[in-house]
């Protein structure tokens, strides 16, 4: 396995999840580089979006949803019931499939995370706004409009101003649930760019449908598949993006990649 | 065809029988109260505390005064619960257990008023006067019978407002951090702001109209008071306490003149509920 040892922000090893008694995800083991982007492909329902959950316990919120096994952030798991999901939610951030700004001005929807930090102090706020603004190249676009709603920015704006939000906090991680799949061409183009951008002081995992995607900001990739209907998500292969693009070493992942199902 | 065109003109004649009965109602009260606005006077009616047929005195500010109280008692005590329960419901409780409770919440509702001014009366009534050491009649009794009486309008309501919120609003609040207690303060509320003050004040317009249940527990007195523990009226039922002995003329025409307060008042939230839409669609 790649990237095993050293070097690995966050390590996955043999979870299980569930839903009730259905059984969603089937011993997952996977590492995410720090500074790398790693991508979670495979087709619809695989569980790539309940794997990405899992990384911030998102998954929590479903009455009935549980997880065997252990995910390790910097070394020590985070899937016991002692852990601080607050503080582990503040350093392991998500940026949603739909942009979902809060119903608050440009400004207020970057100061949130910091606001519930604690901090008050308005010259520090501002100074967090306009460097997260910037970090997320939406700084010049909105700069003049602070006051306004978040939710009247385009889909490509309001998904940066997600990012946005996010980076305030100063996270360790960025999960990325799908975050271009509603939103045109060019913003995603955008998204991708502040992407490779990021890598250099964050580590991120992107889940996406979208091959070309992964293949264009991925260091690693990951590819899941449900074997057959209600069977749990397993992965099929995890390895470098392009030796994955280029010569995958399961069938599986040769068929999905070269666009014969999914 | 010939059928269509009947159904069409039946279901025309269901509306315009509706709207020409309001209509009446409304003009036929206006009409009413036009001796009591003219010869007591707009101001004698609005400002005097001094309700005295026989005596010819004919103010009505006493009734208002408990009106306005009593309403805003009831929502005070009534709103918070409401909208508290609605939060539990639907953020906080366990689903079986939000829907037991959101059932007898509609239960509730469904309680006919004398039945909870007959509890206010043997109850509460009871109640209060021995920890005021008082008559335990009064505007207390009342906006705490009334609190119970808005609160299945102003739950129902706001549940279905914070349920209409996109799930992903909350996804993001704990996402970045939020406890469930800061999710709810900080991005709940806010976003359901509108949905829950329209719920507030249709629950206003219950308990602005509500007679029986207040009548049973306020005191029908006519003094003027500020006291919570006094007995006094509301406009409500004064009227239900006097409309079987008001002879025609200046006294029976006053009691339409409150009827048409209550109708303004009714009409004045229906056009605020409007506005807060309207509002909220732009």
């Amino acid at each position: 396995m790649i990237g095993d040892g050293n070097g690995n922000k966050m390590r996955v090893k043999n979870l299980n999840m569930y839903y009730g008694d259905f059984k969603a995800l089937e011993d997952i083991s996977l590492n995410f580089p720090s500074q790398h982007i790693t991508a979670l492909i495979g087709p619809s329902g695989c569980g790539k979006s309940t794997l990405v959950r899992c990384l911030n316990r998102m998954n929590d919120l479903i009455e009935g949803s549980h997880m065997e096994g252990e995910i390790t952030l910097d070394d020590e798991n985070i899937n016991k019931s002692s852990y601080d999901v607050i503080s582990l939610r503040r350093r392991v951030g998500m940026v949603f499939q739909r942009p979902n700004p809060f119903p608050k001005s440009i400004y207020e929807n970057v100061a949130y995370g910091p606001r519930l930090g604690g901090i008050k102090d308005k010259e520090k706020l501002d100074f967090i706004v306009e460097d997260s603004l910037k970090k997320s190249a939406l700084w010049d676009e909105v700069k003049k409009i602070l006051k306004e709603s978040g939710q009247k920015l385009s889909g490509g704006q309001q998904q940066r101003l997600c990012i946005a939000r996010v980076m305030a906090v100063k996270p360790e991680v960025i999960l990325f649930d799908e975050p271009c799949s509603a939103i045109d061409p060019i913003s995603t183009q955008k998204i991708e760019d502040l992407m490779a951008e990021l890598k250099k002081n964050f580590t991120m995992v992107i889940v996406t449908h979208n091959m070309q995607q992964a293949a264009r900001v991925s260091d690693y990739t990951a590819f899941m598949l449900v074997q057959e209907q209600g069977e749990p998500g397993r992965i099929i292969e995890f390895g470098d993006t392009n030796t994955m693009f280029t010569n995958p070493s399961d069938k599986r992942t040769e068929n999905y990649i070269t666009g014969r199902f999914g | 065809m010939a059928r269509e065109r009947y159904i069409k003109l039946l279901l025309m004649a269901c509306a315009s029988l509706s709207f020409l009965a309001i209509l009446l109602i409304f003009i036929f009260i206006l009409r009413e109260s036009m001796p009591a606005l003219t010869k007591v006077g707009f101001g004698n009616l609005f400002t005097s505390t001094d309700w005295n047929p026989d005596k010819g005195s004919f103010g009505i500010l006493a009734f208002l005064n408990g009106t306005i109280l009593t309403t805003l008692g009831g929502l005070i005590i009534g709103a918070p619960l409401g909208v508290g329960t609605a939060i539990f419901l639907d953020q906080v409780a366990p689903k079986k257990m939000a829907t037991v409770i959101r059932r007898g919440i509609e239960l509730l509702a469904g309680i006919p008023s004398v039945v909870i001014g007959w509890f206010g009366l043997i109850i509460l009534v009871p109640f209060i006067a021995r920890i005021t050491n008082s008559s335990g009649y009064g505007i207390a009794a009342a906006s705490v019978v009334l609190a119970v009486m808005v609160l299945p309008t102003i739950t129902a309501l706001s549940v279905e407002t914070l349920r209409s919120l996109p799930i992903e609003l909350k996804e993001a609040s704990l996402a970045m951090g939020a406890t469930r207690w800061q999710s709810i303060r900080t991005v709940l509320l806010p976003a359901a702001r509108e949905g829950i003050l329209v719920a507030v004040i249709l629950g206003m317009g219950r308990a602005i109209g509500e007679t029986m249940a207040v009548q049973m527990v306020i005191g029908n007195s006519r003094q003027f008071t500020l006291s919570l523990f006094k007995p006094t009226a509301t406009l409500t039922s004064r009227l239900v306490t006097d409309m079987g002995e008001a002879p025609p003329g200046v006294f029976r025409s006053s009691l339409f003149a409150m009827a048409l307060v209550l109708l303004i008042f009714a009409m004045l939230l229906i056009f605020s509920v409007r506005m807060i839409t309207r509002k909220r669609k732009a």
